[in-house]
């Protein structure tokens, strides 16, 4: 068990040389300085290396930052779509939640929330095993509408943003959230109706679109 | 005399907007049951208060910020014309989900007067809506109507005739306070920086040429704006103005509509099931096309036209006529025997195409009115994707099958430049049009292993080129959204008008071609520059193992293929091809070269340079088909 500090460390680590493609990052860049009683904890698991200035995460350092990566924005989908939390509160909430959910509570949500890709900013959220045999064990509570099975009904809850274009084109067409949607059928096209009419779309659009259940 | 008041006719595709451009007009624009009918704009005129006015018509668009061809050239309409008014058509049995264009009609300070149209679907889910409270709340007039039957015509027109007296409307959607503060500040009026924050290229490009210093001043704040909030701009703005039309509703509602679980959403889905799905398009393909077009249109039709009215009324008349008038052999000529306006002419466009085409087009007249259309879409778009189209892409392809020259046109309504090119180019290739499929039925009748190996090439044909454009196109793999309209059961009268404008259209498309070749080929008889050309195709001909005499067939197919196709079914009638000949010939006659008009509409819509290169590939894969199927047919020594 490691400390909530140097897990934030983790977290920025990760996000500034994976996401943010930084070259090089020193400990001051992220606010700390480098004999840091968290940093040596961390060195001493083995999970970062110093060369130089800079800080680098090692194999194990990555699995377990990756990890926290996706623990902080699970934890921001589920503050957003199921408490409907809004606006800074979120991000705050996000960092003490992150320190809760340990493995294995960590794929219960992302089932709950239907194995969402993307955290409420529209950064990825890191993949976990679960959402790779998805479908299966899942009590969902938000599902895309790709995995909705026909006869199930819901108000849409986000849109994931994806291509510009693509998402006009469905809010457009009334594709919104707060929308009640009932998913039809879902071969071979997703036919869902919303309002009094019917849509199709393709899976391409349906995984893009969140439903909270409700029948 | 100022120049004359426009009224431009908008709303979301499949509402019925044509049908009430009709009734204001007296002119027709064609009407069916599926999104994206109209894909020019109209224009037509009306009195109304003894004011003259024109009535545009637009293609549908569900948004003020445009994602295909047609909603940017009908945003572009209602931006640029200056309307006295625009009529908002709306479903009204949606009405929550298109009043957030009537919000954006309001917000860009145009007049407008709200239709309820087909009120009657309304009715019949129960939903009742007080229309008093909708003028109120909206601050515009309301008009409820039954475009199909004529009601709220009258009142439509009253509306007009007091569009002077209309005053703006006062609603207004308050955004998040940053988002009006932008508006605000940014000094464009509030219709342009709503569109600029929705990330509309258009207005962006305009701005950036037009008004460069503004717009510099304005990027690093739309890029503010933009990292403020978790979710893009035009989702927050497109959600306000939901919320507010959904608030108007809720108020307006007096009786709210009940989910309808009758026999045609039960027959609905039936259509849009694989299984029988499936089934049902090879009922619509086996009743449809081959019964009707081909056994009653090409069969008994063409015959009676060709053998009765031509062959025994009209020609030996006009023969006779014709050569008392004119005792020279040369002159006779240009109307009658070989290459004659009268006999050849006239009797292929009116003995041989026009019973064909006209029967196609009836049969496609019920299919697009019934609403059959989006559900044969959705079904096949997984399979579609394969050839880098998206399901949508299935009904320019299907027009096809009636006018390839109609459906270039159509390609409009898909909404990647990829999906369009190679919907073009599947068009120019392997879809023959009705008057050509009718003609080459009629030669295969009685040919039933012809026929199939026909039907086997020209869909490997397809497909191989699909595949391959999919993979070589660079560009994104299409996606698929389509709003899928309930069945209706088709009007006759619509049915028949509609049959009889496209009839009419393509008439008038192809009589003055028709007759040009005629006399073009006649010429050519005369100058010897025919027999010039029919030697210069001896060595592609004997290629293909083709006698000469198909020369000026092709050479006629040149101009229009379903010209050629009809000479060759003058041909194969009296015994002129062997079997295996036809077989080749027919199949490079389906792959050839579009009609002249065809080109035409590639270059209009795709560009001269684009069509060309369309056009060389079709050529190349049209004859190169016919090579190696003449080949294969002679390596193993087949004789069909």
């Amino acid at each position: 068990m490691i400390m909530h500090k140097s897990e934030e460390i983790l977290e920025g680590l990760y996000i500034n040389i994976f996401e943010k493609k930084k070259k090089s990052v020193t400990p001051s860049y992220l606010g700390i300085t480098g004999d840091n009683a968290e940093v040596k904890e961390l060195l001493k698991k083995g999970l970062v290396v110093l060369q130089g200035e800079n800080l680098k995460l090692t194999k194990d350092g990555e699995v377990e930052a990756r990890d926290v990566v996706r623990r902080h924005r699970l934890a921001e989908r589920l503050l957003t779509d199921v408490f409907d939390m809004k606006g800074a509160g979120v991000h705050r909430s996000a960092c003490e939640f992150e320190h809760i959910l340990h493995r294995g509570i960590d794929e219960q949500i992302c089932r709950l929330l239907g194995h969402p890709t993307t955290c409420p900013h529209g950064t990825n959220i890191p993949e976990g095993k679960c959402c790779k045999e998805k479908g299966i064990k899942d009590t969902r509570v938000i599902s895309p509408l790709s995995l909705l099975r026909p006869g199930e009904k819901g108000k849409i809850s986000y849109i994931q943003a994806g291509d510009q274009a693509k998402l006009q084109t469905i809010m457009a067409m009334g594709v919104l959230p707060g929308m009640e949607v009932g998913l039809l059928s879902n071969f071979p096209s997703y036919l869902f109706k919303l309002g009094n009419s019917q849509f199709a779309v393709d899976e391409t659009i349906a995984r893009q679109v969140f439903v909270r259940i409700t029948k | 005399m100022g120049e004359i008041k426009k009224i431009i006719i908008a709303g979301n595709p499949n509402v019925g907007k044509s049908v009430i451009f009709n009734a204001l007009t007296g002119s027709y624009a064609t009407v069916s049951n599926y999104p994206g009918t109209t894909v020019e704009v109209f224009r037509g005129k009306t009195k109304a208060g003894g004011e003259d006015f024109e009535v545009v018509d637009t293609p549908g668009m569900y948004s003020f910020v445009p994602v295909t061809e047609e909603e940017r050239v009908s945003r572009n309409i209602i931006l640029a014309e200056k309307p006295v008014l625009v009529i908002h058509v709306i479903d009204t049995k949606n009405i929550e989900r298109m009043l957030p264009f009537t919000i954006q009609l309001i917000e860009a300070r145009l007049p407008v007067i709200l239709v309820l149209n087909i009120m009657d679907e309304a009715d019949r889910l129960g939903l009742k809506l007080n229309i008093k409270l909708l003028e109120e709340q909206l601050g515009i007039p309301v008009v409820s109507s039954i475009g199909t039957m004529g009601k709220g015509i009258t009142a439509i027109r009253e509306k007009i005739t007091g569009y002077a007296a209309l005053e703006a409307s006062t609603l207004k959607i308050v955004y998040d306070p940053a988002i009006e503060k932008f508006i605000n500040d940014s000094g464009l009026d509030r219709l342009r920086a709503l569109l600029v924050l929705q990330d509309d290229t258009e207005i962006i490009n305009t701005l950036k040429k037009e008004k460069k210093t503004v717009f510099k001043e304005l990027e690093p704040k739309i890029e503010k704006l933009r990292e403020k909030y978790a979710q893009p701009l035009s989702y927050l703005i497109a959600l306000a103005r939901q919320q507010s039309a959904t608030g108007i509703v809720e108020e307006a509602k007096e009786k709210k509509e009940k989910p309808a679980g009758n026999f045609t959403e039960k027959l609905s889905r039936l259509t849009m099931n694989t299984f029988s799905g499936y089934i049902l398009l090879a009922a619509v393909l086996y009743f449809g096309l081959y019964l009707f077009v081909g056994k009653f249109g090409a069969g008994f039709l063409v015959d009676l036209m060709e053998k009765k009215v031509f062959g025994e009324w009209l020609i030996p008349p006009a023969a006779k006529f014709i050569e008392n008038i004119f005792p020279w052999k040369a002159v006779q000529d240009i109307f009658i025997n070989d290459y004659g306006i009268v006999t050849l002419g006239m009797r292929y466009a009116f003995a041989i195409i026009l019973p064909i085409v006209g029967t196609f087009f009836f049969v496609f007249a019920i299919i697009e009115d019934t609403g059959y259309l989006p559900r044969l879409a959705m079904l096949i778009d997984r399979a579609f994707k394969k050839i880098g189209l998206s399901g949508r892409a299935v009904i320019p392809l299907v027009l096809g099958l009636g006018c390839g020259t109609m459906a270039t046109m159509v390609t409009r309504t898909l909404s990647t430049k990829r999906e369009r090119l190679i919907a073009t180019l599947l068009l120019a290739l392997a879809i023959p049009c009705s008057a050509q499929l009718g003609v080459i039925m009629a030669i295969l009748s009685g040919l039933p292993v012809i026929l199939f190996i026909w039907l086997a090439v020209i869909n490997a044909v397809f497909i191989t080129a699909g595949i391959l454009s999919a993979k070589i196109l660079p560009g994104e793999a299409p996606s698929f959204f389509m709003e899928v309209p309930p069945l209706r059961l088709p009007k006759l009268s619509n049915l028949f008008m509609k049959t009889y404008t496209r009839m009419e259209w393509y008439l008038k498309e192809v009589m003055p071609v028709f007759l040009a070749v005629s006399l073009l080929m006649w010429f050519a008889d005369y100058s010897g520059l025919l027999k010039l050309a029919i030697r210069l195709s001896f060595y592609p001909l004997s290629v293909l193992g083709l006698p000469l005499s198909t020369a000026t067939v092709f050479i006629m197919g040149f101009f229009r293929r379903d010209y050629g196709a009809a000479g060759l079914y003058d041909m194969s009638r009296i015994g002129l091809l062997t079997h295996n000949q036809m077989l080749v010939s027919v199949v490079v006659m389906t792959l050839f070269l579009p009609c002249i008009a065809q080109l035409i509409m590639m270059i209009k819509e795709r560009k001269l340079g684009t069509a060309m290169a369309l056009t060389g590939v079709v050529t190349v894969i049209a004859f190169g088909t016919g090579f190696i199927l003449n080949l294969a047919l002679n390596i193993f020594k087949i004789v069909l």
